[in-house]
């Protein structure tokens, strides 16, 4: 179990400065979920957090320096996966979920390696799939392929950035319950960039949101989401409800006002079903 | 939701990839048997022909005895044909097309571009310029071998220059692809400058290596090519697992441990100096390196462990069997072997193609 704590971290790409003074810490096998408007952040602030692009500030695992950590021994702690499903040319998904076993292996294939990609096809349902070309997967299956090699990377730290923005609600689900029962299995940490609010209220621990590049607040969804954040963050009128036991945004118009009329200002939840 | 559990059911699925994955080795393991038996194949069909024609019984035991002279002696007009003549030329094709394939198969990997050769970067170009410069322009600063020496400078100073071009803006590989087509422009230029200046003779020269060939083959070339070839291609199956994962991303590369601007760099350098020592000696030689990893992946899958020493053994066949073809198709005149490459790896490539890719459009 990993400790995250970020202190003042602070990204520029040239001629934009997009992270500022970003500082929170997450407890080991929690879900921590960043979002945020577009532009806010979330995608620079998960590659930050694996060194891919070197901020200011501190990004500390276990009190570890991320940034001044060997990079294998990086990549054994942190798994990311990546917006993009991309494979190498003419990879199959066998090849493609092997590449998770970088950090741990030599260059020639043990029979441990073999039998970690086949444990993680298997635990996703894939092991039909295994010697299939990666480019003839769905976007969907291409995600599960990816998932499944972060598996074999075997991180304590999983970063995975907007996972299921190109994927439809089954495989949103899915993707998202896999990554849950990860967590709390092998007591992992995971940081998902999500934009549904409604994913990240139903699938994460917390929440820190993002706004200019700036923690704009954090903690529980349940603290978290009131109808005059989103209207202030997102520039849009939405209701709360409570759905499962957790909040459940509703959104209303970029710029008409709230269609209900008995609607708690005080915490944010919606009192009523509207008119 | 699908179920994450221990059970026999997932033994049994955990054996279903297992297997999958064996088979999928010994695949990969049939076609190193098959393509190494075809190029033994070749190189006795390639030293049988000829003005004087041997047997290919007689070539292959000229060359046992050749290697091994306690089992007996060699006819000595057959041993002198063969491993004074045809032989060096043999073997030079064999390790240029290897030499191709490969820079190929690693251009294309860390570069992510299914076009990357050693064309796209420019490296030929400089390396007919420098054969230009030394043809037409008299530069002799290495006596006979001047002709080689400055392509070969050349390729290798045009590779640094992409690469600081590169470097400044930040290392994507769109940005070493057009700093190579850039560059290949500019020192296109600079070559038809040059035999713009260039009698008719010097022209006629400069063409006739353009066009490659490998009939310049003697041992002290090949043993050049062959240096280069045992410094580069055993580093590149080294690092062969982080170019296949540079081809996925270079976050992805960055998150798997891997420092991607070195790798990048360094195979790129090995990529310009395999190149460079082929087309120094045999001038441009086109297609070998960019159908050869094409075809190997489209048979073996997309693994560089396997990729780079199979496109090295396609190579080796393609322009084996392109150079035999040209010698011989209009016997007794030899045709450049650049044109052949084009007439027998084409058809078979699109034959591949068509084939396998069907499943993919």
């Amino acid at each position: 179990m990993v400790n995250i704590e970020l202190n003042g971290v602070c990204f520029s790409y040239p001629g934009a400065d997009v992270l500022h003074d970003v500082t929170f810490s997450m407890r080991p096998g929690h879900i921590t979920g960043l979002i945020g408007p577009n532009g806010s952040g979330k995608s620079t602030l998960i590659k930050c957090i694996d060194a891919i692009l070197k901020p200011l500030g501190s990004i500390l695992l276990d009190g570890k320096d991320v940034l001044k950590m060997d990079p294998v021994h990086r990549a054994r702690t942190i798994g990311f996966l990546p917006q993009s499903s991309t494979s190498a040319m003419d990879s199959t998904v066998f090849d493609t979920v092997l590449m998770g076993r970088r950090p741990h292996s030599a260059w020639r294939i043990s029979d441990n390696d073999i039998n970690k990609v086949a444990d993680a096809l298997s635990q996703l349902g894939m092991q039909d799939m295994a010697m299939k070309q990666f480019a003839s997967l769905s976007g969907g299956q291409k995600q599960m392929v990816l998932l499944a090699r972060a598996i074999c990377q075997e991180p304590k730290v999983l970063l995975l950035d907007e996972p299921t923005s190109a994927l439809d609600i089954r495989h949103q689900l899915e993707v998202l319950n896999i990554v849950h029962q990860l967590v709390k299995e092998r007591q992992i940490s995971a940081i998902i960039a999500l934009h549904d609010l409604n994913l990240g209220a139903r699938y994460t621990d917390s929440l820190v949101m993002l706004r200019n590049g700036k923690v704009f607040s954090a903690g529980t969804p349940a603290d978290l989401y009131s109808a005059e954040m989103i209207q202030e963050v997102y520039g849009v009128e939405a209701i709360i409800i409570e759905v499962l036991g957790r909040p459940h945004v509703v959104p209303i118009s970029p710029s008409k006002p709230l269609p209900c009329t008995h609607y708690d200002n005080s915490d944010g939840f919606l009192l009523e079903i509207p008119a | 939701m699908i179920q994450i559990d221990d059970t026999s059911i997932q033994k049994e699925d955990n054996k279903t990839v297992q297997n999958a994955f064996r088979q999928y080795h010994s695949k990969k393991i049939l076609f190193f048997i098959v393509v190494s038996v075809l190029i033994l194949l070749l190189v006795g069909i390639a030293a049988s022909f000829g003005s004087y024609e041997l047997t290919l019984k007689q070539v292959y035991s000229t060359i046992f005895l050749g290697l091994f002279p306690s089992f007996g002696t060699a006819d000595s007009v057959a041993s002198s044909i063969i491993w004074d003549i045809r032989l060096p030329r043999i073997t030079m094709a064999i390790i240029s097309g290897a030499s191709l394939g490969v820079a190929g198969a690693i251009m294309q990997g860390v570069l992510r571009n299914p076009l990357a050769e050693p064309f796209t970067l420019g490296i030929s170009s400089a390396a007919a310029m420098g054969a230009s410069i030394s043809i037409i322009g008299g530069v002799k600063l290495f006596g006979s071998y001047s002709v080689v020496l400055n392509s070969f400078i050349c390729a290798f100073i045009a590779t640094m220059v992409i690469y600081s071009i590169a470097k400044t803006k930040g290392m994507t590989t769109e940005a070493i692809i057009l700093a190579g087509i850039a560059i290949m422009f500019l020192l296109d230029a600079v070559t038809s400058f040059t035999q713009y200046l260039g009698t008719s003779e010097q022209i006629q020269a400069v063409v006739f290596w353009m066009m490659g060939s490998v009939s310049v083959a003697n041992w002290n070339a090949v043993y050049f090519v062959f240096s280069i070839v045992l410094i580069s291609i055993p580093y590149l199956i080294y690092k062969a697992s982080d170019i296949t994962i540079i081809g996925s991303g270079d976050e992805t590369a960055h998150s798997l441990g891997i420092n991607v601007e070195r790798v990048r760099m360094r195979t790129l350098i090995f990529g310009a100096l395999l190149t460079a020592s082929v087309t120094a000696f045999c001038g441009i030689i086109g297609f070998v390196g960019l159908v050869s990893p094409h075809i190997t992946r489209m048979i073996i899958g997309g693994d560089n462990r396997y990729v780079i020493p199979g496109s090295a053994l396609v190579g080796a066949i393609l322009l084996l069997g392109a150079d035999t073809v040209a010698r011989t198709i209009l016997a007794p005149m030899i045709l450049p072997v650049g044109i052949m490459t084009a007439f027998v790896g084409v058809p078979f490539f699109m034959y591949l193609f068509m084939r396998k890719r069907k499943e993919l459009w």
